[in-house]
């Protein structure tokens, strides 16, 4: 019997085909419970694997026989080190290559719908991370909205669709990951926009993001255009690309809403948040199909592993877009928070260009899931 | 804080860090204190946590440069 590498990109199939999978995570309990692989039909144990130093013998019998079985780690050498002594005495086992590391960073492109002339659009979903960024294509052009940090992702999917990468947005300053908007628009030539109250501080050219704004993607009328909507972050922008989609950026999750205090601000900004959703949402048209810059948890997926639900029913089943008395909304944003993304302050510094680590200690800083919603 | 044996581990990942330590720990006799030189960031939290399910006592750990230093007493 042997133990075979398995790649994120296959277990991301698995996720989104809702496969099952027996996953011995062989990190410390700390680290599974802040932070796993999610599926529908998942099971888990959790060993680390220092404690399986003299043998398996202990875990075999709680191995299912008729799943496959993937051993993961932090970074793959403790679960080859595992998957191993597995295979040595019973059965095929697979190990995830590159780790929970490799796992963070693979980004899933799905395609979400086709544009007027002949355009469409794509959601890079990053299941480790719960990030998702965006492409418009049409007639040769593109528009990248809150790329993260793996820029040849991008660039290597605008070249296999041939077009030209235009314009690269980012709806907000992040806090939980590395926005790979600014290298992206310096490799290519595109044009890169923030809002400008969210980069007082930054240290590069940018163009500024206002209200209003519209770009054309490629010769036709298909159109983005940014829509102010504050509360996440002072600047937070949105965008409606082709009157169809509504990228709400960190504003609006599917099952959840923005958490206004990443930049510190919570009471500063909590007035802004119920404006934009409860007003400047509420005034568009509902059938827009809401695309948010993240997911938090796998429930959040539609079938075919995009994350996307019309307006319309986001008003009916979002909590945070149902809290009618102010007070208490207030409240809900202010002081029922889940903890801070990892390293969320450097994170910011990286985005305003004030730190440059590489690409290990990016790495390290985004570990963990986003958090930046509240529910 | 008398150290026994020094274990210099600096350059290997996980899980070799955790396998030397343990070989090294069992030659050692109960209270006696072994001192690990390690450069695995993921060394942090599992030696501590390594040690602690198997009765052993990280007396102290020390980050100096880019190398965590840890005194773990014999249980």
């Amino acid at each position: 019997m042997t133990a075979t590498k398995m790649t994120a990109a296959q277990v991301a199939r698995k996720v989104i085909e809702n496969k099952e999978l027996f996953i011995i995570d062989v990190r410390n309990q700390d680290a599974f419970e802040d932070w796993k692989i999610e599926g529908h039909n998942f099971n888990y144990l959790n060993v680390p694997y220092f404690e399986l130093l003299d043998g398996v013998e202990e875990i075999l019998p709680k191995i299912p026989a008729n799943q496959d079985v993937l051993v993961l780690c932090a970074k793959e050498g403790s679960s080859v080190f595992v998957a191993n002594m597995i295979a040595e005495t019973r059965q095929d086992v697979y190990y995830l290559e590159g780790g929970m590391k490799s796992w963070s960073t693979y980004l899933e492109p799905i395609k979400v719908g086709d544009l007027s002339s002949g355009g469409e659009l794509y959601q890079f979903v990053r299941l480790g991370k719960g990030c998702l960024s965006y492409m418009v294509i049409s007639e040769g052009e593109a528009a990248i909205i809150d790329a993260v940090r793996f820029t040849d992702v991008f660039i290597n999917f605008a070249k296999e669709k041939n077009v030209t990468i235009k314009h690269v947005f980012d709806t907000h300053l992040h806090a939980d990951h590395i926005s790979g908007g600014r290298q992206i628009a310096e490799l290519t030539g595109a044009t890169y926009y923030l809002p400008p109250k969210d980069a007082e501080e930054v240290t590069f050219e940018f163009t500024s993001l206002e209200d209003n704004l519209k770009v054309q993607i490629g010769a036709s009328q298909l159109e983005v255009g940014a829509l102010y909507s504050p509360g996440h972050t002072i600047g937070s922008t949105s965008f409606i690309v082709d009157e169809k989609y509504l990228l709400t950026g960190d504003i609006l999750f599917i099952d959840s809403i923005g958490r206004p205090d990443l930049a510190g601000k919570a009471e500063d900004w909590v007035g802004d948040l119920r404006e934009t959703l409860y007003k400047r949402y509420r005034e568009l048209a509902k059938d827009l199909i809401v695309l948010p810059a993240h997911f938090m948890i796998i429930d959040e997926l539609n079938e075919d592993g995009t994350v996307a639900k019309p307006l319309s029913e986001l008003f009916n089943a979002n909590h945070g877009l149902n809290i009618s008395d102010e007070e208490e909304f207030r409240k809900t944003v202010t002081e029922q928070l889940p903890p801070q993304p990892n390293a969320y302050q450097q994170i910011r510094q990286v985005n305003m260009g004030k730190i440059t680590p590489d690409d290990e200690e990016q790495t390290e800083m985004e570990i963990g899931p986003n958090r930046c919603a509240v529910r | 804080m008398e150290v026994v044996k020094i274990l210099d581990v600096k350059g290997l990942s996980c899980p070799m860090p955790i396998i030397r330590t343990k070989k090294e720990m069992d030659t050692l006799f109960a209270g006696e204190v072994l001192e690990v030189h390690v450069t695995d960031k993921g060394a942090l939290s599992d030696i501590p946590a390594w040690a602690n399910a198997g009765g052993h006592t990280v007396l102290e750990h020390r980050e100096e440069s880019d190398v965590i230093k840890f005194f773990i007493q014999k249980g």
